[in-house]
């Protein structure tokens, strides 16, 4: 055995996750090692062929003025941008963009070889070395150890990692690329309890077999905004989606097979998504609907390969064929990759902390899929997260934990740690109580400053927000002191369905009045473009979001009521004892977290609130018990 | 069960004796605010803000905003830390019963004071030290067990028939925002919109179920606060006397209500555990005046009103005229006849009345020897039935904290209502939606996150 060199941080896995990870820390100043088991696949795209769409948007946004990389990259490959939720309200305008594989993994590739203090290396991680309950470094395969302060594990669906075809089964990371077998049965050893979730992923297709002309077509927006603060302008030269369904003829096929199915068959034990369900899992579960739609998505710009987005399989190659080939545009149609289910390890997220720190092995943090989510954005969140808060830690600083109210990476994390996570966690706008606060406009005055405190903000853009934040103020206050007169508009005469004179401000409040609507008038037309959305938005929706703020101010107590790392459930009564069970296993960090915690009841809170005052009252550092914001 | 924004910043006040016990309601204001919150609603000699501590005063209640008077009181201040809770405390004796102590109540919160949450007092005294925890859950089940037995299990019954109702709604409110978010979060899949006409009168129909478990927290308080007992019959036949040997043998709690006329006297008694509403009438017979008849039409509206009506016979006399006016009237409404004088009475006039008005059904006493009062009383108890009768017609008895719950839930409806009309985006509904089910949830204890996607995923197929 020989050991080679000694790191600060260790992140193992190049995907969403490892990436931001290693990224991260070594921007904030740790000497890092990525391992990766293929250095050519670093940031794979693994499943779809888009970043973002509804609340990943927000994610990929949050990340990115916390100064991670995804946003930045995905602006790199973008083929085709999206709002989605258009006709909606802000709140739920969410980005998405059609990305180039290829172009992806490179950029990001690039971005992490010019980094600092991170170095790269291939190879297949087979355990961590763990001494006195503390993370000291990776085992490869083949039995040389690297040692480090901090291990960050990011192995996506690689650990013990099966791919399902029909009645095939290969071992395997992800289609072409062996699994990484022996890391999960090492940490077994700990005591780190594993559970087993299943995806997956529909064929591609040749894009010169299909015939488009029996298709919609699905067209990019006239005025692409870039994901990134960091991207200042997008100009590209858009491909389009196309849209198909499945037909009664389609259903029957797969019905016919289902015994041929690695689902309906039994064979696989872990459980799936059910916001991602294979095609025969939609026919089964809704018999009644006569077709399901389809999307085809180009995989790239040099490349005639698409994504069948909707028809994820895990039936045999043959009945994939049979079932495609009676779709409208796709009778002819080439498989270039099979669709396949892929089962993999994962470590049920209850055994981490808000920090993404592992509860049972100090240093050692898990991020992404290895905690049982689903989604590049969500990977990514955590990585960063994960990176940081590892980083602060070496730091001896005090750990970044969003709150819920303030990003949908808080949200995330937050229900990480307190949920039974039993299928893989994707993240949705619903799952964000406090949504209308939780903006892609508003990103900027949510984290921008934590990003810049952190110091992974370049100076000129923390300027320029600077900047646009006075200037938003000031003409707010403006649209106040400007009256206008509903002669002058005949659009704003109808809405308002009187005459007279109105201010600026209560004219746009009008649902269907716009600020560009006013453009006529000197102050509004001088208006920064980057500013005149924030500024209607907070015009037209500021007391709905104020409502949602008030509310959010009832619950903060809550929130920042701490409870001890160390709180001893065990000697306290007045509890139900399901509730006891669940608050030792999932031992949440604040009397809000616990308020999560399924199977604890309001009573059980008030029981728990009260010795918690408790012990705060025995404990003369008051402090301790709140966090300090 | 506790809501949860408990913070020690805020003043409390609440009822602090249980419903249907105590000769005297007091009303308790606890924390920083309390002395304030007493000098707002009082008028005395001396301010409680500047009383001393552990001082008793004599005053009037006002009501903060109106200046309307409440009650006479008396007054006392605790200052912190030697008190109940350990923190300011200022308790006010009321004199004037339940309506009366409500209203003082209502005073202090329009003062500044916020209405306590069960427990909240004992709560407070256990975490600034006063009580250790075995005690402070001892005082809680001593509350509770005052209680009587079959009493307390029909309110029980009646909370699970509000649980039941709060859960349809609960039921009703999840999928409509299954199908708001479904269209929110999914909006690229085929999910068939909502028809807005058809929301909009579902949150209507919600809006009218809040009302109508709203209006039954004045059934809660009938409940909590009297079976009501009408005594009629001709004059002279021992009705006040019946009332007053009652009121002897029972503790009454209230000496007169104010609002009510000479005609009718109410008093409260605690029938062991149930607390009875006795109302004592004018003598029922024919009108001969103008005034006398306003009398008897205000005695036939306690009638209409009661639950259960003694009918009073004197078996000292002969059945006469007024006696058959009378049971002609009272024969129509739930009651029971009660042969009074019977120390006095010969046997062929408890006969003559029990073959005239009662057969078998009826109670023989003496009122002012208290004989049989013991067979009266039980027979009143059993008349009351009427907590099954509730359960059955699905009546929910509320209390203030559901009731400001509902409240609540009602106006983000309304909120929710205006949304819709106003053709609003579905996340400014769906916001008002989950502000309802919190506000329902703060009733029933229940959180929603994951049952609404679990609703989604079993009513549309979502797959891209």
């Amino acid at each position: 055995m020989n050991e080679l060199y000694d790191y600060d941080v260790i992140v193992v896995g190049g995907g969403h996750a490892g990436c931001e990870a290693a990224l991260v820390a070594a921007r904030l100043g740790f000497s890092t090692l990525l391992v990766t088991m293929k250095i050519d696949m670093i940031a794979q795209m693994s499943c779809n062929p888009a970043m973002g769409g509804q609340a990943k948007g927000q994610l990929i946004r949050e990340i990115d003025a916390l100064g991670g990389e995804i946003g930045f990259t995905s602006d790199q490959a973008a083929i085709q941008y999206r709002l989605l939720n258009r006709s909606k309200g802000p709140a739920v305008w969410s980005s998405r963009a059609q990305c180039d594989r290829a172009t992806y993994r490179m950029t990001m590739q690039e971005s992490l070889r010019k980094q600092k203090g991170l170095a790269i290396i291939e190879g297949n991680v087979t355990g961590v070395i763990i001494d006195k309950g503390r993370a000291g470094g990776v085992v490869l395969d083949g039995g040389a150890k690297i040692t480090s302060k901090v291990v960050i594990l990011a192995g996506g669906t690689f650990l013990d990692g099966l791919i399902h075809i029909g009645t095939k089964t290969i071992p395997a990371g992800r289609a072409g690329e062996p699994a990484c077998l022996g890391l999960s049965d090492d940490l077994k050893r700990y005591g780190f309890e594993v559970g087993r979730l299943k995806t997956g992923t529909p064929p591609r297709l040749d894009g010169r077999t299909v015939d488009y002309s029996k298709m919609q077509i699905q067209r990019g927006d006239e005025n692409p905004r870039p994901f990134s603060l960091r991207t200042e302008e997008v100009n590209l030269d858009q491909l389009p989606c196309h849209l198909t369904y499945t037909n009664l003829k389609t259903h029957q096929v797969l019905r016919d097979n289902l015994d041929k199915s690695a689902l309906y068959s039994g064979r696989i034990k872990g459980v799936g998504p059910r916001y991602c369900p294979s095609v025969e899992d939609k026919v089964v579960k809704f018999p009644d609907r006569e077709r399901h739609q389809l999307f085809l998505e180009p995989e790239g710009r040099d490349t005639d390969e698409l994504y069948l987005n909707g028809f994820s399989s895990s039936l045999p190659e043959e009945v994939q064929y049979e079932a495609l080939h009676t779709i409208s545009g796709l009778e002819e149609a080439t498989i270039t990759q099979f669709g396949y289910a892929i089962e993999y390890d994962f470590f049920p997220p209850w055994q981490i902390k808000p920090t993404m720190e592992t509860k049972a092995v100090e240093n050692l943090y898990f991020a992404g899929q290895i905690n049982g989510t689903s989604g590049y954005e969500e990977a990514a969140a955590q990585g960063l997260l994960a990176g940081i808060n590892a980083a602060l830690k070496l730091k001896r600083e005090s750990p970044l934990i969003l709150e819920r109210s303030r990003a949908y990476i808080g949200v995330l994390i937050d229900d990480l740690v307190t949920k039974d996570i039993r299928e893989p966690y994707r993240m949705f706008t619903s799952r964000a109580e406090w949504r209308l606060l939780l903006r892609e406009d508003n990103v900027e005055e949510r984290l921008l400053q934590i990003g810049h405190g952190l110091g992974l903000i370049p100076q000129p853009l923390w300027e320029d927000y600077k900047g646009r934040e006075t200037d938003l103020k000031e003409q707010l206050k403006k649209t106040k002191n400007i009256t206008v007169d509903c002669d002058d508009y005949p659009k704003l005469k109808e809405l308002k369905k009187s005459g007279g004179k109105i201010r600026l401000h209560n004219a746009i409040k009008i649902p269907g009045m716009q600020l560009s609507d006013f453009s006529a008038i000197a102050e509004v037309s001088s208006i920064d473009p980057r500013i005149a959305e924030n500024i209607e938005i907070e015009i037209k929706y500021g007391g709905y979001i104020e409502r949602q703020r008030q509310e959010v101010g009832r619950f903060a107590k809550m929130e920042s009521m701490v409870i001890p790392e160390d709180f001893d459930y065990g000697g306290l009564n007045g509890f139900k004892k399901e509730a006891i069970e669940k608050l030792q296993k999932f031992r949440p960090a604040s009397l809000g977290q616990a308020s999560r915690v399924s199977g604890v009841s309001s009573g059980d809170l008030a029981v728990l609130m009260v010795h918690l005052r408790r012990h705060h009252a025995r404990n003369p550092d008051r402090d301790k018990v709140f966090l300090t914001k | 069960m506790l809501n949860l924004d408990y913070c020690p910043e805020d003043t409390i006040a609440a009822i602090s004796t249980p419903p249907g016990e105590g000769g005297i309601a007091i009303v308790r204001i606890s924390g920083k605010e309390a002395l304030k919150v007493a000098a707002r609603v009082f008028r005395g000699k001396v301010s409680p803000a500047k009383a001393e501590s552990h001082t008793v005063h004599l005053g009037k209640i006002v009501h903060p905003d109106s200046g309307e008077k409440i009650d006479e009181v008396l007054l006392t201040v605790m200052r912190s830390p030697k008190t109940y809770t350990g923190e300011e405390v200022v308790e006010v004796n009321c004199h004037g019963g339940f309506l009366v102590s409500r209203k003082v109540l209502e005073a202090t919160i329009s003062a500044g004071a916020r209405l306590a949450h069960p427990g909240e007092f004992t709560l407070r005294a256990f975490v600034n030290g006063r009580l250790d925890l075995s005690q402070a859950e001892a005082v809680v089940e001593i509350i509770q067990a005052k209680s009587d037995l079959a009493l307390k299990a029909a309110l029980e019954q009646l909370a699970g028939g509000l649980s039941s109702r709060i859960g349809e709604m609960r039921g009703k409110l999840i999928d409509f925002l299954a199908q708001l978010e479904a269209e929110i979060d999914f909006p690229e899949e085929e999910i068939e919109k909502m028809d807005a006409g058809l929301s909009l009168s579902a949150i209507e129909a919600l809006e009218g179920e809040c009302e109508r478990l709203l209006d039954s927290y004045e059934v809660g308080e009938t409940l909590r606060h009297g079976f009501s007992v009408v005594i009629a019959g001709r004059t002279n036949v021992g009705k006040s006397s019946l009332l007053n040997k009652l009121l002897e043998s029972e503790r009454a709690i209230v000496t007169s209500l104010p609002g009510t006329t000479r005609d009718v006297i109410s008093e409260y008694l605690d029938l062991s555990g149930l607390p009875v509403k006795l109302i004592d009438t004018a003598g029922l017979r024919p009108a001969s005046g103008e005034i006398e008849n306003l009398g008897i039409l205000k005695t036939e509206e306690e009638i209409k009103k009661a639950d259960l009506v003694l009918l009073l016979f004197d078996a000292s006399e002969k059945p006469n005229e007024e006696d058959k006016e009378a049971f002609r009237t009272i024969s129509q409404y739930r009651f029971l006849p009660v042969i009074n004088k019977i120390d006095i009475a010969s046997r062929e006039n408890v006969e003559a009345l029990e073959r005239e008005f009662g057969n078998q059904s009826s109670i023989k006493i003496s009122a002012l020897y208290g004989t049989n009062l013991d067979t009266l009383k039980k027979a009143i108890r059993k008349s009351a039935t009427f907590l099954e009768e509730w359960h059955q017609q699905r009546l929910v008895s509320i209390n203030s904290r559901h009731r400001e719950a509902l409240l609540r839930a009602k106006e983000s409806l309304l909120c929710a209502e205006r949304g819709l009309a106003g053709r609003l985006s579905s996340e400014f509904i769906a916001a008002e939606v989950r502000s309802t089910l919190r506000h329902l949830g703060e009733i029933v204890g229940e959180t929603v996150d994951e049952e609404i996607l679990n609703r989604i995923f079993e009513k549309f197929c979502i797959g891209k």
